[in-house]
């Protein structure tokens, strides 16, 4: 009742866009208010579709408060937004409109340079101010760390972005999903877009999580027992106090790889360090509502796990559900790691790579790429020892890239730390269907910084408690 | 694309998981849909990123393209099996397909983004089969597809195949898009 009074207010003071008009929906009313137990999600996508409760399966108008682009899908989004609504229209909202290029960004290639002097351009006819510039103070890295940084991120928000990984955002109580040009074209030039509610999957972790064991670890052993097919249209829940023990960057890996069980967003209802964290980024002090997902709410499977019984996990290539323990497959040799991307380039996965990589060398090929520019400064700053975390890598022997996407998605031919050959890399990163980090014939097991600074030091997939003591 | 009822074309098989960088690699995210001749441009690199013994089952190591520099295939339908099109949400995976000339995908079922962004485009049908067609039909086989009677004719074995229903998403596959769609309906100023 609390929060509907709450919604009231926000609704009364305009922070909820009035409903009717364009897309004719209906007005909320408050004798339609009722008791029924939603999830989060359902809570989020009712509110902002102006009803007091949705249905799993129905298709539902809702109002963004986010549009997130990049560099890559950026100009195609443009392209359809000035076909379909003029070369003169204006976005819906400047101040909801987000652009980071990220992508392709430290290569000579002309094509990628072009689409970002496209975002650039339409930025400025826009007057949009959020806009993170390549080559400038400005900019910042990794899309989906850059968003919470830069206060982006509310709970109970709706974020839309044009990347399947920006169900990374539900770590802050929101609804987040990735969504295509057309799509964000559309949402480009009206604010609202419509959505089928999804069925909620609820994922409970008990326990206190071992050290050896992270976010990474979690969510690849989750992925491996529900296949990259098992959330397809679902959204994936986190609960229980294995979850709320993470900090706010391990919260935002397992819901970044909810995409690679084929999830439409993952969330974790907001506690108070995502209020302190948002709180501290969000300079406009928006206001925002925490919620949770009612007792008694529908969940159409529940998954539990014990964290403490759980071993690091790898995922062998070509597929994030083909689940191996790091024990059962030790001593596979390898040619290069890869320490980056927005689900393992975080100041958190750092930390624990460094953990495992000071005072020692590394016997392959080792890139370190921090997701965002923030993360870079930090590196150069936070110690452990003696150290600074930059120096922990680069005394190892690791080479250090600029905070972007790299590599992760293979890219450019000249992108730091891509396959161009057919070898075999440990990473960090989200996915490994064939060619993702480059070239198709090479061979990509995901697994957590712990597991892939310590198979760096051994050049073989190496279990990370053989080096944490 | 127009929703036309009947489909007719050879078919390319893939397998399960046929994610959006075998599709288009991330490589050639740098062409701008948006520009028409970058647009066809992408026909030329679909499929770019399956690996050969994958391309064109059951046998694999099929070319998608007859010569390397051909924009368009000649197969116009595409056979897959599960969550065909997971992935990166690249929209540019189902434009490269149909800028290749490919008029439908017929899999048992798709990942969500490439689904809705196939028919928010408008550019491909992403038809559904209950049954696993990837295991039945042969690349090259020729096939017909008939939407309103959810049928699929492999012509080349005679054998039919039921398809699922293309069910809400036909208003918009109709009408070319969720652009055209919302402009029918009175959502968009036409």
């Amino acid at each position: 009742m609390i929060a509907y009074i709450v919604l009231l207010a926000l609704r009364f003071s305009n922070e909820l866009p009035a409903q009717g008009g364009l897309l004719d929906l209906p007005p909320m009313r408050i004798w339609e208010w009722k008791m029924a137990a939603q999830t989060l999600t359902e809570k989020i996508l009712a509110r902002h579709s102006g009803k007091s409760s949705v249905e799993p399966g129905e298709n539902i108008w809702v109002d963004v408060d986010i549009l997130m682009t990049h560099d890559v899908c950026g100009p195609g989004t443009i392209g359809v937004f000035h076909q379909n609504f003029g070369r003169e229209a204006k976005v819906w909202d400047k101040d909801k409109v987000v652009i980071i290029p990220d992508h392709y960004i430290f290569t000579a290639d002309k094509m990628a340079n072009r689409n970002v002097d496209v975002l650039r351009q339409f930025v400025k006819e826009q007057g949009l101010p959020h806009y993170y510039d390549v080559g400038s103070e400005r900019y910042k890295g990794v899309c989906h760390i850059a968003l919470p940084e830069e206060g982006h991120t509310r709970p109970g928000e709706i974020l839309l972005g044009t990347d399947s990984h920006t169900c990374t955002a539900g770590a802050f109580g929101e609804f987040a999903t990735g969504i295509g040009n057309t799509d964000a074209g559309f949402v480009m030039g009206t604010g609202k877009t419509w959505l089928k509610v999804p069925p909620t999957l609820r994922f409970v972790f008990k326990g206190d999580m071992p050290p050896y064991l992270m976010a990474k670890d979690l969510i690849l052993a989750v992925i491996g027992d529900i296949g990259c097919d098992g959330a397809t249209y679902q959204a994936m829940e986190f609960d229980g106090e294995g979850v709320y023990a993470l900090n706010i960057e391990e919260r935002m890996t397992l819901c970044n790889m909810a995409i690679e069980a084929g999830g439409k967003n993952g969330i974790i209802a907001a506690d108070q360090k995502t209020i302190d964290f948002v709180k501290s980024r969000d300079k406009a002090s928006k206001p925002f509502l925490v919620e949770k997902s009612d007792a008694g709410a529908r969940f159409a499977r529940e998954l539990v796990y014990d964290v403490r019984t759980l071993r690091p996990v790898v995922a062998k290539p070509h597929s994030p559900d083909n689940r191996a323990y790091v024990d059962e497959c030790k001593g596979t040799k390898l040619d290069r790691a890869y320490i980056g991307s927005c689900t393992g380039g975080k100041m958190t996965d750092f930390r624990a790579a460094a953990k495992i990589l000071a005072g020692k060398e590394v016997k392959i090929d080792t890139f370190v790429v921090p997701a965002t520019t923030e993360v870079a400064r930090n590196l150069k700053t936070e110690k452990l020892g003696n150290h600074t975390l930059e120096e922990i890598f680069l005394n190892a022997g690791a080479k250090i890239g600029e905070a972007s996407c790299a590599a992760c998605l293979g890219g450019p031919s000249d992108t730091f730390g891509r396959l161009n050959q057919a070898i075999r890399c440990i990473s960090t990163t989200n996915r490994n269907f064939p060619g993702r980090m480059g070239h198709k014939q090479a061979e990509v097991f995901l697994a957590s910084p712990l597991t892939v600074a310590a198979s760096a030091l051994t050049g073989l997939i190496t279990d990370p408690r053989e080096f944490l003591s | 694309m127009k929703l036309e009822n009947i489909i007719q074309g050879k078919a390319y098989v893939l397998g399960d998981n046929i994610d959006t960088d075998q599709i288009i690699p991330a490589e050639f995210l740098t062409l701008n849909p948006a520009i028409a001749e970058e647009y066809r441009q992408f026909g030329r690199h679909a499929l770019a990123g399956v690996p050969p013994a994958q391309g064109g089952l059951p046998k694999g190591h099929v070319l998608f393209h007859k010569n390397e520099t051909d924009l368009v295939s000649d197969y116009q339908i595409i056979v897959g099996g599960r969550n065909f099109g997971c992935g990166s949400s690249r929209e540019h995976a189902p434009i490269a397909l149909d800028a290749a000339g490919i008029k439908a995908v017929v899999a048992e079922f798709y990942a969500r983004i490439f689904y809705r962004n196939a028919v928010n485009g408008g550019y491909i049908v992403p038809a559904e089969t209950a049954e696993r067609l990837c295991e039945k039909v042969c690349t090259g086989d020729e096939l017909r597809i008939n939407l309103e009677a959810c049928i699929m004719e492999n012509l080349t074995t005679g054998e039919k195949y039921s398809l699922r229903p293309l069910g809400e998403v036909v208003p918009i596959l109709e009408a070319g898009g969720v652009f055209p769609y919302a402009r029918s309906k009175g959502m968009l100023p036409s």
